[in-house]
């Protein structure tokens, strides 16, 4: 609330779309200007903002959005396979399809509500999951994951040259910066339809229903509508970003579907604000980023990195901080996480706030001094 | 009684919990534009009786009729759009909105009904429902604090809230539990002075209600529960003077 409130909704859609076009130059300095990890920013982006729709909006915690993840990726490979090296019906049916799983696991899942719900949502996933690796193999290609092959059908594209295709936006290739754009050109329509919701009618009584649902009914909504809806958006936001990863690299594993993932999305949005709108975009930038340099990270850098300490020194700090770096990256994330629940709940727009509230009592602090003595004389 | 207008009809409703026998037999007839108060000790079924007409609770037998049409088995929500609106007597707000938003939603309930999908039109834009939400709260006495977060208000705030809520749906009838427990001497007598206001209005309203001077300045009729039966039922008078009454509830003491 004290951040200077824009509440013009056009002029916050326009600074996050040039904030997002302009990345890759702002992004520089830190060295995360590259496509592929842009690219990763921007499809993590979306899945994070659609869970918060259901997860900020209503407070009902979903464990198994990796589905709809998943679903996307597989229904974009069909699609590369049977239609066209088209990119855009291949996000279009990703999202769609993503949608309609939404409302089966939705309609049963959402009967409870806390944790049991929670829990069905993790059942879901994890059956899904299983599937995908067993009997549906056919349809997923099981743990070879699903590919594209010189025989497939694509009956749009007509008979292909020598080698596999590559995916592009009639005819523009999807590879580097062309598939950073078009990504962050999904994101920037996502955030826009994110900030609709938060700001409309329908926003404030899923807001209401997350307060106390109890009161919602005896004020004369029926909840359950409400709440799938604002499932089936959020599961239609994962499969648009599942489908958007198959798009540089068309290929769908099972492993896109497992618990872990789901996990993922949860850390992100309560590390960046749970319910806030740039919240959860923070949290993937942040955890992304990490991932990328701490994973890279080996002993050898980090003696490079703490060569001016005495060797003995050095030695005890090394093999401490690299239990943190390379395969030990989730140990670190698990240290972060840990820090933001227990001080920050709020995440780190919770962070953001209480610094500019800091920075305004200070500024106004002799101002307000001068107008006490002002008013004593 | 033949020639007005019955609002709400209850006939024959019994609720057991376990052995306990939380209401026998209760029939009550409610007419348009008249205030009743419903009044008894403790434990007496008061509340059950309002869980079983706003369809919380489910009676073993018996009908509650309102405006001609039976609300048991009614959802909720839809006995809500019926009319027939519950104003709670520990509150229950929305504490992480703000006070006007409070006010706003169950505005939107009366505007859009059970379920609607306008998750593209703006909350800035409704300014009708912002207007009429303002004035309630103004009406109530919580015009400056509109903007305030409803879960870090006083109690004494929250209960005018809860009311607002219930207002600002134009209830066919208001059910009002305790609306002035916890609150401080002024605020009560503020709240009598407003639903005096709201019953000029023709609000037909039923409260539950403990402080005698409350019940006294509002009710046109009166109905005494004890251990789940209506012992008398009649004008705040002849309530007054009943010796079955006063030796029940007020354990004999002069009113």
């Amino acid at each position: 609330m004290s951040i200077p409130a824009i509440r013009n909704d056009w002029a916050v859609m326009a600074i996050f779309t040039v904030a997002v076009l302009t990345a890759p130059l702002w992004l520089a300095p830190i060295g995360a200007n590259y496509p592929d990890l842009l690219q990763k920013f921007a499809i993590f982006g979306i899945f994070a903002i659609g869970f918060n729709i259901l997860f900020g909006l209503t407070g009902y915690l979903s464990f198994g959005h990796a589905v709809f993840l998943g679903v996307g990726s597989y229904t974009a490979v069909w699609s590369f396979k049977l239609l066209t090296m088209n990119v855009l019906p291949a996000v279009v049916f990703g999202t769609l399809m993503g949608g309609v799983f939404a409302v089966l696991i939705g309609y049963v899942s959402l009967r409870r509500s806390g944790i049991y719900f929670s829990i069905l949502t993790l059942a879901f996933a994890q059956m899904s999951y299983n599937l995908a690796y067993s009997v549906l193999t056919p349809i997923t290609n099981g743990e070879t994951g699903l590919q594209i092959t010189m025989n497939d059908a694509r009956i749009l594209d007509g008979p292909v040259g020598d080698g596999l295709p590559s995916t592009t936006l009639f005819g523009l290739e999807m590879s580097g910066y062309s598939g950073f754009y078009f990504c962050a050109t999904m994101l920037i329509i996502a955030f826009f339809i994110s900030l609709r919701i938060f700001r409309s009618p329908f926003g404030l009584k899923l807001k209401a229903i997350k307060s106390n649902q109890t009161r919602m009914k005896y004020t004369g909504f029926n909840t359950r509508p409400y709440l799938l809806v604002a499932f089936v958006i959020s599961g239609m936001f994962a499969g648009l970003a599942g489908s958007l990863m198959a798009i540089t690299d068309p290929l769908a594993g099972a492993e896109r579907m497992q618990w872990t993932a789901s996990g993922e999305v949860v850390l992100m949005t309560i590390l960046g604000g749970t319910g806030t709108l740039i919240g959860p975009l923070l949290g993937v930038g942040i955890i992304k980023y990490f991932e990328n340099i701490f994973s890279a990270l080996n002993e050898a850098g980090l003696h490079e990195f703490f060569a001016f300490m005495p060797d003995w020194l050095e030695n005890i700090v090394v093999a401490v901080s690299s239990e943190f770096v390379g395969e030990g990256w989730h140990l670190t994330l698990g240290v972060l996480f840990m820090l933001v629940v227990i001080f920050l709940p709020g995440g780190v727009m919770e962070g953001i706030r209480r610094t500019t509230a800091v920075v305004r009592n200070l500024s106004k602090g002799p101002e307000k001094k001068a107008a006490e003595s002002v008013g004593k004389e | 009684m033949s020639e007005s207008n019955i609002v709400l009809n209850i006939r024959n409703v019994n609720k057991t919990f376990g052995g306990l026998h939380a209401l026998g037999d209760i029939n009550l007839e409610i007419e348009e534009g008249k205030t009743h108060a419903i009044i008894g000790p403790n434990g007496a079924g008061k509340s059950t009786l309002l869980n079983v007409c706003i369809g919380r609770l489910v009676p073993d037998s018996g009908t509650v009729e309102f405006e001609g049409q039976n609300m048991i088995g009614m959802q909720p929500h839809e006995i809500n759009h019926a009319g027939m609106v519950r104003v709670f007597q520990t509150p229950e707000i929305f504490p992480d909105l703000s006070v006007i938003e409070n006010v706003m939603v169950p505005a939107l309930a009366k505007r859009d009904g059970i379920f609607k999908f306008n998750a593209f039109s703006s909350m800035a834009g409704e300014k009708q429902i912002a207007d009429e939400a303002l004035h309630v709260l103004e009406d109530l006495g919580l015009g400056a604090l509109v903007n305030q977060h409803a879960g870090s208000m006083s109690r004494g705030d929250k209960r005018r809230l809860e009311l607002a809520m219930g207002l600002i749906q134009h209830p066919r009838l208001l059910l009002l539990d305790e609306p002035t427990a916890g609150m401080a001497r002024h605020d009560t007598n503020r709240t009598i002075d407003l639903l005096k206001k709201i019953k000029e209005r023709g609000m037909t309203k039923i409260i539950i209600e403990h402080d005698m001077h409350v019940v006294f300045s509002l009710a046109d009729t009166i109905s005494v529960l004890a251990q789940g039966c209506i012992i008398a039922s009649g004008t705040p008078d002849e309530i007054r003077g009943n010796p079955k009454v006063q030796e029940a509830y007020l354990g004999g003491a002069e009113l």
